[in-house]
């Protein structure tokens, strides 16, 4: 993919967008803004800077974007802290500890860490601030729900996180106790990438028939990894529920399994529960898959995100953004983007799930209603250009 | 009536920084007293800040105190006393600030039980910082100032209307000002001062705006 302009995003963003973008950026012109996390590839941070960093560079701001290096000693030790800091069980001891500041010593002078605004992604790289220059204002990104962390954790990473002069948390149920500036920052979705770009009805097609859907009969889609908190379990229930009034297939997509041994375990309920029911599909995808969930959510007729507890979910705008309503569970983000009755429904339970989607199966215009509301909406506000907005007005507040 | 303005209307457009202050509410007894605590900002942000925002997410009453208890606490009737509160008809931030505690108090002493949040979410208290850059435009006549009330960003009317009267407090809306003052139009002046962006938001007062401003041209004299 070429390195991503701002005209680029003319035709899919407002026209008061555009000329904000370009009046703010005058603003900031030449002011050093540097990106730091821990990985250039995989993930919805490094998805998402690939773009981002561009766009800034093409509005005249001196953006960088530098990713710290591990052993996978200390990539354990931060996937354990990361899981911590979420609110699983995990054991972290003082050598792993040592372990990820000494990591992040080393790449302190490995890299060049100048920038008038230094934003910090998530917990791996945190410690960097112990390195800071003299000059330049530090932020940290927090992309991960902080809503109940395991007390040692975050007890560890406050003491890091504390030296900033700001963080920025993606909902106001993941900010927590802190004397610095805590701003909110939605993410957001770019809609000119693989996953969120048009689709010919050729390229659909033929994904589908790869992909060896039907399109005979009403699609619920869900499209989460196979993790008891998205309730896979949950989905099939509901679906089978609907199915003893509505004809319809139901479609579980997600990320193989092989690193995750809960995953495995999951998937196998998964599975199981699914039985021989040539209805249901379960899909293991690849991480880089993207132009396949695009399919898959262009193919829905509704799309459910029945998670019982969630980060942001950006799926769902995903799934907006291709007009489709949405039923999702009352959990992290997808409260901020399901606006009930407009843009789809919030559900606290398997029946509330299966009420909501029959509801939708048997009032087709309402489900159109509700796409284009749900496009409109996710327009205005999550989409990479709003993202880039905010950044910008960050740069320039702090930095003024 | 004057054709041309000596001093140009510059057309600002506006984005807010939020911040959140780390402080939640479960019940309503709560509510009211971090509302006596938190900052103007916050007041600010959770009352006339509702317009900035995209109209599915502003809620279903005219402040987010009065959505929060209805919605998530589930207490209509506060709600509705609390969404009638009009902001523009406060002097000052403190004013409206002292009301909303005021309605919620007396509520409380007519019932028994602390309504709380049961499954709904608490209420978080956020701040903003509104940020605003040139949009770009310019009028000098009448004719100018139509053409670019219809093009601008909802945020740029915001921003003359709300902001430049509240926060920046200007102590009135930059349009009617500069109508007044710049092309000697007391009573278009009057009319788009008048104009409330909470009854029906502010693609209401861009329609009349446009609507009265048609009538100057056609007529070639003040309303």
């Amino acid at each position: 993919m070429n390195a991503a302009r701002l005209d680029d995003y003319r035709e899919v963003t407002s026209k008061g967008t555009m000329c904000f973008l370009r009046s703010l950026a005058e603003r900031v012109r030449g002011r050093r803004f540097l990106h730091v996390n821990s990985t250039s590839q995989g993930g919805g941070v490094a998805e998402i800077l690939h773009r981002l960093v561009p766009l800034m560079a093409d509005l005249g701001v001196d953006a960088r974007w530098e990713t710290i290096k591990g052993d996978p000693a200390f990539f354990s030790v931060t996937k354990a802290f990361h899981n911590a800091l979420q609110g699983q069980e995990a054991l972290i001891t003082k050598d792993m500890l040592e372990a990820y500041i000494e990591t992040n010593r080393q790449n302190a002078s490995n890299l060049s860490l100048e920038g008038d605004l230094v934003l910090i992604h998530d917990p791996q790289p945190a410690p960097l601030i112990n390195h800071r220059p003299p000059e330049g204002k530090w932020v940290w990104r927090c992309h991960i729900d902080l809503s109940h962390p395991q007390r040692q954790a975050w007890r560890h990473l406050r003491k890091y996180v504390a030296k900033y002069d700001g963080a920025v948390f993606s909902l106001p149920k993941f900010a927590q106790r802190l004397a610095i500036p805590q701003f909110l920052i939605y993410p957001s979705i770019d809609p000119l990438s693989d996953k969120n770009r048009e689709l010919s009805k050729a390229e659909l097609n033929g994904i589908l028939d790869r992909l060896a859907i039907p399109r005979d009969k009403p699609i619920l889609l869900q499209v989460s990894r196979f993790d008891r908190f998205k309730d896979p379990i949950g989905v099939i229930d509901a679906y089978r529920l609907v199915k003893k009034h509505n004809e319809c297939r139901l479609i579980l997509a997600g990320g193989g399994a092989e690193d995750d041994p809960e995953g495995g375990a999951v998937l196998g309920q998964v599975r199981e529960k699914a039985g021989f029911d040539p209805d249901i599909h379960i899909l293991e995808l690849p991480p880089d898959a993207h132009l396949e969930i695009n399919a898959l959510q262009r193919a829905a007729t509704i799309v459910v995100q029945k998670s019982l507890r969630e980060g942001f979910g950006l799926t769902v705008a995903e799934a907006m953004w291709k007009g489709k309503p949405v039923v999702g569970g009352a959990a992290g983000g997808i409260t901020v983007q399901v606006i009930d009755d407009v843009t789809g429904y919030t559900v606290h339970s398997v029946e509330g799930a299966a009420f909501r989607i029959r509801h939708l199966l048997n009032n087709p215009d309402l489900i159109a209603r509700m796409g284009e509301a749900g496009r409109e909406y996710v327009r205005h506000e999550f989409l990479i250009t709003r993202h880039l907005t905010d950044y910008l007005t960050m740069l320039l507040v702090l930095t003024a | 009536m004057s054709e041309r303005a000596q001093v140009p209307f510059e057309f600002f457009c506006c984005i807010e920084l939020r911040q959140m202050l780390g402080l939640k509410a479960e019940t309503e007894k709560e509510l009211a007293g971090l509302i006596k605590q938190v900052s103007l900002d916050s007041i600010y942000y959770h009352t006339y800040g509702l317009l900035l925002r995209h109209r599915y997410r502003a809620g279903a009453f005219s402040n987010d105190f009065a959505t929060w208890v209805a919605v998530q606490v589930g207490d209509r009737v506060l709600g509705e006393r609390l969404a009638v509160l009009d902001p523009l008809s406060f002097d000052t931030l403190v004013d409206l600030r002292d009301e909303i505690v005021s309605v919620i108090d007396s509520h409380l002493k007519s019932i028994v039980v602390v309504p709380r949040v049961a499954y709904g979410e608490p209420f978080h208290f956020i701040q903003s910082r509104i940020v605003a850059v040139p949009a770009g435009m310019t009028a000098q006549t009448l004719q100018e100032f139509r053409q670019a009330v219809s093009e601008v960003d909802d945020r740029t009317l915001y921003y003359h209307t709300l902001e430049a009267r509240v926060r920046l407090k200007h102590g009135r809306n930059d349009f009617a000002a500069w109508l007044r003052d710049g092309l000697n139009l007391p009573t278009l002046a009057a009319r788009i001062g008048a104009l409330d962006p909470f009854t029906g938001g502010l693609e209401r007062v861009r329609t009349q705006m446009l609507a009265y401003c048609d009538q100057v041209l056609i007529q070639g004299r003040d309303l």
